[in-house]
């Protein structure tokens, strides 16, 4: 079985590796790869970056259940992880995620129909300060309200759909 | 005073050029100097305290690697979870070459082969940017291969973890580093002994404020760093205030020059809306929440006082709560918290945090009876000192300090007489 990771990211890889006196300990940062390139940790990328660390398959997908930003599951294109612990909640953060879910129509940990948006609560990700505040993939957007989170989508929507042009 | 956010007196102290030119890698330099043992006893003579919450002493704990070993790390704790807790990244943002100035100075003291800088992964951008510091820092030769001639080598590397608050802990951050699942080690072998650290050999885990206070301590020695805040808590502390008030943020002090009262009100903007106080989280999730009375509010923010009063310094996360605040409804959001972060390893923690989740749930829904606030503090009360690392203990704070301190909070939503903590 060809490794598309291994070819497809050759330099990343051996950077990472490198670093490491044991293999395993490049499993974190391999992964991150593998779902940039699957968009999630389908079995194909766990298997791939099990034969890179050499790990077990089974050891890669325990690695990738027990953290919070490795996608399981196939998510939408913007992954939002909205906090809603203590310090935010504080400050009107539950509110706000209510306030969001239903301004996108879905559940807690749910994706929009076309597939753009994901959206989660999460706990504390040190940005008490600047609450109520979210993750988008892996940026942080701060001092949120309702109309800074309109335009927001709208930005997003309109890379999604500038991405899904580019990809036809 | 500011040794740690240097930026406020020097704007864009984070680009390598400016920070040596405000004397920056002079302490390390200085260090390259002095035999490592000297570094050491250095530090241990400043009384350095971890920041990190544990409050160990810096230097003590570097001095219980072994050196006859060939192969030692430093590992940088920099997973900052904790709730309430936004120290750590405002400084690898702003003053990031103070920590890998720290970092290097610790590693030549345990005579380190290799830095590794943790960090949660969702300091993605800050890991990135750090890696371009790093960067700075080996062209100048601080970094890599035989360090100013020094004949020493060491290298320094970043590592994403990718959401765990238990990584945290430092025996579940070297597991999580080795790429194995993120749960705490048995103890012994501690981190710093054969066996117990990195790939089993023995390291130095440290918190990024704690390494960020280093250069300053050998720069100007111990003497001149112990004339800032008390006998038993040395320097400055970063205070990450959060919650209701009305200027959240950092706010670095010498400990024991300020209360809670005139960090609360003079420094982040007092209450909002006009409302009172009704109670301070010290140290996050973690620490035992305390009734905003005048003693309180005027205790000043060291480690020793606030141990007076029952509660802990830890990291400093200090979150405020106005008089609005359903304390249960507090207990319940740091339980779900825990239930979520609890790794699973050790039953009671698994188990318990579990437990209080669900009774604190039935209570909130107004279904509680009033035996269910005993059975959550005895439920907490098993979990304290019984499990491998500090969460099980964290876990079972949120419970038995709210119950103790607010039970009428508690009494509104059961009604029934509440029996006092521990009868």
């Amino acid at each position: 079985m060809a490794n598309t990771l291994a070819e497809k990211y050759a330099e990343r890889i051996q950077h990472h590796l490198s670093k490491y006196p044991d293999k395993r300990s490049a499993v974190m940062p391999l992964l991150y790869i593998a779902q940039e390139e699957y968009g999630w940790l389908s079995p194909q990328g766990i298997e791939e970056v099990a034969e890179l660390c050499d790990m077990d398959p089974t050891q890669v997908k325990s690695i990738a259940g027990f953290y919070t930003m490795y996608r399981e599951q196939p998510k939408g294109k913007f992954w939002l992880h909205v906090c809603t612990d203590l310090p935010c909640a504080l400050k009107g953060a539950e509110t706000f995620y209510a306030d969001l879910l239903a301004h996108l129509g879905i559940e807690d940990g749910g994706t929009t129909e076309d597939g753009t948006f994901t959206v989660e609560h999460v706990m504390c990700l040190a940005a008490c300060d600047r609450a109520p505040m979210l993750q988008c993939n892996f940026h942080f957007h701060e001092h949120l309200d309702m109309d800074k989170m309109r335009e927001l989508l709208d930005q997003w929507r309109k890379e999604a759909e500038a991405y899904a042009n580019k990809d036809v | 005073m500011n040794i740690i956010f240097r930026e406020k007196d020097i704007p864009n102290i984070r680009e390598f050029d400016v920070y040596v030119k405000h004397d920056g890698y002079k302490a390390f330099e200085k260090a390259l100097r002095m035999k490592p043992i000297d570094v050491i006893n250095e530090v241990k003579a400043s009384n350095l305290r971890g920041r990190g919450g544990a409050g160990f002493p810096t230097g003590v704990k570097w001095s219980f690697i072994p050196q006859s070993e060939p192969i030692k790390y430093v590992v940088v704790n920099a997973d900052e979870s904790e709730t309430g807790t936004f120290k750590d990244r405002q400084i690898m943002e702003n003053n990031p070459h103070q920590l890998i100035e720290g970092a290097l100075i610790a590693a030549w003291a345990i005579q380190a082969t290799a830095v590794y800088i943790y960090l949660r992964g969702e300091f993605w951008d800050i890991a990135h940017a750090l890696d371009k510091h790093i960067e700075d820092a080996r062209q100048a030769g601080y970094v890599g291969e035989n360090i100013k001639g020094s004949g020493w080598s060491c290298e320094v590397y970043t590592h994403l973890g990718a959401g765990a608050y238990i990584c945290g802990e430092e025996s579940a951050l070297l597991n999580s580093l080795e790429g194995k699942l993120g749960q705490p080690r048995v103890r012994p072998p501690f981190p710093a002994q054969k066996g117990g650290g990195l790939y089993s050999e023995p390291t130095v885990v440290n918190n990024v404020e704690t390494l960020a206070n280093v250069p300053f301590i050998i720069m100007n020695g111990a003497d001149e760093y112990k004339k800032i805040g008390t006998e038993q808590s040395t320097g400055t502390k970063i205070f990450c205030v959060s919650g209701h008030v009305n200027n959240p943020g950092n706010f670095e002090f010498p400990m024991g020059e300020i209360t809670f009262r005139q960090l609360i009100f003079d420094h982040a903007g007092g209450i909002p809306d006009g409302k009172q106080i009704k109670a301070i989280l010290p140290s996050g999730g973690s620490g035992p929440i305390v009734p905003a009375t005048d003693e309180i509010l005027d205790t000043p923010l060291t480690y020793e006082d606030l141990q007076k009063h029952g509660t802990i310094l830890g990291s400093a996360s200090i979150i405020i709560l106005d008089e609005t605040v359903d304390i249960t409804w507090a207990a319940s959001k740091m339980t779900k918290f825990f239930k979520h972060e609890s790794c699973g390893k050790c039953t009671p923690c698994r188990e318990g945090t579990y437990w209080l989740d669900k009774v604190l749930d039935r209570i909130l829904r107004g279904e509680g009876k009033p035996s269910d606030v005993d059975l959550i503090n005895n439920i907490a009360a098993n979990m304290q000192g019984v499990t491998l690392c500090a969460l099980g203990d964290f876990a079972a704070n949120p419970i038995l300090a709210t119950i103790k301190h607010f039970p009428n909070d508690f009494m509104a939503h059961v009604g029934g007489e509440l029996k006092a903590a521990g009868d």
